[in-house]
């Protein structure tokens, strides 16, 4: 199970990415943005920071990067591919999944442990969860804000397209409390929170059991594994 | 140096968290009278030869497809400078 993870110029999080496909049971595959080649992965992460230092808008310089024309052709075709943080922004200046993500409404970068429900357990990255269960992982971003016009918030919720919703506590203004998406396939999922942050026992969040024993976000990763055994 | 500039701002009905933050420290400033801030983009493309209408019909889809995101944002107008 080769799971590739992109390195754009800023991106923080490939190593903590590649150490949770590790963690999860599978190959980590770096990948970077100037090759096109996709090693022949079985699946694509795009991993959180600051690509291309945010320039112009959050990802859009990367989504015009040589291994992005890849990974949109590979991901038409079906490739399973994961957007965290940046990694969403960049889907969504892609045109992988629809709407932008905007300054947050507090206007300020928000870091925290955040509780999401799991509301689409039809792809290959959330297989394993069930559905509507409850999460907490990290979240940590300052452009976190998910809008799109209404027309395309309804059809997200008509055809169950949300794939993670903020609950109790919305950080950052997100319409509709939407945290991240899927695509109409299924393939494709994109989301702020960082799963990749709460992989390993010491450094999680905190549960009630024992502080910073959170693993929720091994659980996507651990999906995506099961998902390309059973493909 | 010819160039063609493009103009982008946040769409209208979207808040810009930047404009909120600069007008509010122009009222506590006392300038009372500014009652909205809001904060865009000037992008120049520069030329080494005259700008064409070609160029400006470049520029104008680059702006729309690249150098704005149509959901947040608008090209509010591309301009030449020769």
């Amino acid at each position: 199970m080769r799971i590739g993870v992109v390195t754009f110029p800023g991106t923080l999080d490939d190593r903590d990415a590649q150490r949770a496909v590790r963690i999860a049971g599978g190959e980590a595959v770096a990948l970077w943005h100037a090759d096109e080649n996709l090693h022949k992965v079985d699946a694509v992460v795009l991993p959180g920071g600051f690509s291309f230092g945010d320039y112009l808008r959050c990802g859009a310089i990367a989504a015009q990067a040589p291994v992005m024309e890849s990974i949109i052709k590979a991901a038409n075709g079906g490739l399973p591919v994961l957007g965290i943080c940046n990694g969403f922004q960049v889907l969504v200046e892609s045109h992988l999944l629809p709407g932008g993500l905007i300054r947050n409404d507090v206007q300020t970068f928000v870091c925290r442990d955040q509780k999401l429900v799991v509301e689409n357990v039809d792809t290959p990255w959330t297989n394993q969860f069930k559905l509507n269960q409850e999460i907490t992982i990290p979240l940590k971003n300052g452009e976190g804000g998910y809008i799109a016009d209404a027309e395309t918030l309804k059809r997200l919720e008509g055809e169950g397209l949300v794939a993670f919703r903020y609950k109790d506590f919305n950080p950052n203004g997100s319409l509709n409390d939407i945290a991240g998406l899927r695509n109409e396939r299924g393939n494709v999922v994109g989301l702020m929170p960082h799963p990749e942050h709460a992989v390993e026992a010491g450094f999680g969040p905190d549960t009630s059991v024992a502080m910073r024993s959170g693993l929720d976000g091994l659980t996507i990763f651990k999906s995506v594994l099961n998902s390309v055994v059973n493909a | 140096m010819p160039k063609i500039i493009v103009e982008v701002m946040p769409k209208a009905d979207l808040l810009d968290p930047a404009g909120k933050a600069v007008n509010s420290a122009l009222h506590r400033n006392g300038h009372n009278e500014i009652s909205n801030v809001r904060i865009g983009k000037r992008i120049e493309l520069h030329f080494d030869r005259a700008v064409t209408d070609a160029d400006v019909a470049a520029a104008q889809k680059i702006g729309e497809e690249f150098l704005s995101n149509a959901v947040i944002e608008d090209v509010v107008s591309v301009t030449v400078e020769n």
